[in-house]
């Protein structure tokens, strides 16, 4: 499949995808939704990636949901937005969440909508300095979706969300990183090569306990303290099995550069 | 030899049975439950196997029946379905027998598990009863053990409309006794069947039969077949050597008589 709305290539363990709709700010449109959703799936069955990051052309990062997709003309039948959301938005969040590895987020430019929460759903975010987010749904009668009722409050307090989803005023880059929305604010000329070093970085670290550690921080806002001891000890029984955890114990005995496969 | 069947005996009176049909998310065909329903009658006679556990693959338990299998058979085919008997004699197992659940357990798939008595689920395992989607309802027990295990509404609502439900929706409900991580599944199973071989077999068969028989009796009558088990268990060796072992502070050894 020849990708028209993102770039996407892999190397060296790291799958970059990049969404590429730049005139329209990287709107979501079907056609973008289905080539990411192809795009997701190779990574999901590769052998080869350790680690995805996502990013996108141009100045900005991703506006949401493309309006012009959407029929909302007088007389027009009422679209149900809890079908495009059941269909393409909530498997893309979920499937970011859930892929077992590390996923890195560059947030290049302005992230508005959909756009602004997709990030919230990666594993590690990096922000370009002029970057912003915008929960822009409460501006056009909508809610925040693709996660982001659930997440917000959970990574900058409910007061701070409430603001941000019920204002949509724009949030800055360095103010996302100061309430702790997001990981580091970088000079928007190094951000690419910022986020690529991130990537190949993990991509040569022992990957499948990287992805053990995102499926326990994951689930620990769903869990009891008691709950999330359980499965603590459930995924360090699989860690211990893997093949990394022997190399890494390995030549820290031996005094030497551990080499991990990422199982 | 099993064509869809692979048995493996990785501890002491314990039988684990995967089922192994890939190219079809293991669909349970014909040939697939004869041969299972043979498996476990060689296990039943088995004087060695204490409990079985089945499972599937990490993608699929069972999806359902072979539809295609299905499509061909007409009111008499179906009248006289070799099926039938297959799925008695599945039902019919008197020892342990424990479910491994990871990834789909659809139609003749869901309807396997509840002929388990106990079933471990990966947090990713889906349950349902699609056969309402082409027109025909559950015909192996889908529709009463169904509703005994999470109650009317539930059970409705899942053989009405075919959409299937969460491993944590089915803890929730009385599907599944315990959920794990999809890659340990199996792992804890087997300690589950391993702890059960460990006790004593006759005492095990009688609570097993007590307990099913609560399902489908009065009170009064299950109470008596609990009084008439637990009497009946007064005559064995086992249980004198379970209780004085209890009282020395060691454990017991059991001998099945």
């Amino acid at each position: 499949m020849t990708f028209e709305h993102i770039l996407f290539s892999i190397e060296d363990g790291v799958a970059l995808l990049s969404l590429n709709r730049p005139e329209q700010l990287n709107s979501f449109n079907t056609k973008m939704h289905l080539e990411v959703r192809e795009a997701l799936k190779q990574v999901r069955h590769s052998d080869q990636v350790r680690v995805l990051l996502l990013t996108a052309e141009g100045r900005g990062f991703c506006a949401g949901q493309d309006l012009s997709d959407r029929n909302v003309a007088p007389g027009a039948e009422m679209p149900d937005l809890g079908e495009s959301i059941e269909r393409f938005y909530n498997p893309l969040v979920r499937t970011l969440r859930d892929l077992p590895l590390p996923v890195i987020c560059a947030v290049n430019g302005v992230a508005a909508g959909a756009g602004a929460n997709l990030p919230l759903a990666c594993d590690l975010v990096l922000a370009a300095r002029s970057a912003s987010f915008i929960q822009a749904f409460c501006k056009i009668g909508l809610v925040p979706d693709s996660g982001g009722t659930w997440l917000l409050p959970r990574l900058v307090g409910m007061a701070r969300a409430k603001a941000l989803a019920m204002l949509g005023e724009r949030l800055s880059a360095e103010q996302a990183e100061r309430w702790g929305l997001i990981h580091r604010v970088v000079d928007d000329a190094a951000l690419r090569d910022e986020a690529l070093a991130m990537a190949r970085h993990l991509a040569s670290q022992p990957t499948y306990g990287l992805a053990l550690i995102k499926r326990s921080l994951n689930a620990s806002f769903d869990n009891s303290f008691d709950q999330q001891l359980e499965l603590e000890r459930d995924l360090q029984r699989l860690a211990g099995r893997s093949e990394d955890y022997r190399e890494g114990v390995n030549a820290f005995m031996n005094k030497r550069t551990p080499e991990f496969k990422g199982r | 030899m099993p064509r869809y069947l692979h048995v493996q005996a990785p501890e002491q009176g314990v039988r684990l049975v995967i089922l192994q049909r890939p190219e079809a998310l293991n669909a349970l065909c014909t040939e697939l439950l004869a041969e299972l329903a043979s498996e476990l009658d060689a296990a039943e006679l088995d004087e060695q196997t204490r409990a079985v556990v089945i499972t599937g693959s990490r993608k699929a338990f069972a999806a359902g029946a072979d539809i295609g299998e299905m499509a061909e058979r007409d009111l008499v085919g179906i009248l006289n379905d070799p099926r039938v008997g297959h799925w008695q004699r599945i039902g019919a197992f008197s020892k342990p027998l424990i479910a491994a659940v990871n990834g789909y357990a659809l139609g003749g798939g869901c309807e396997l598990v509840m002929c388990a008595d106990i079933v471990i689920a990966g947090d990713d395992a889906r349950f349902g009863q699609p056969e309402i989607n082409l027109g025909i309802i559950p015909g192996a027990g889908g529709t009463q053990r169904l509703l005994r295990a999470v109650g009317k509404p539930l059970a409705m609502q899942m053989v009405l409309t075919g959409e299937a439900i969460s491993a944590r929706h089915a803890l929730q409900a009385g599907l599944v006794s315990e959920i794990t991580q999809p890659e340990l599944t199996v792992e804890r199973a087997l300690q589950v069947a391993r702890s059960i071989a460990a006790k004593a077999p006759l005492a095990v068969r009688l609570a097993k039969e007590a307990l099913l028989k609560a399902g489908d009796t009065d009170l009064a009558s299950g109470l008596r077949f609990e009084r008439h088990a637990f009497t009946l268990l007064a005559g064995t060796a086992d249980r004198n050597e379970g209780i004085r072992a209890f009282q020395e502070k060691r454990p017991a050894q059991f001998k099945g008589r």
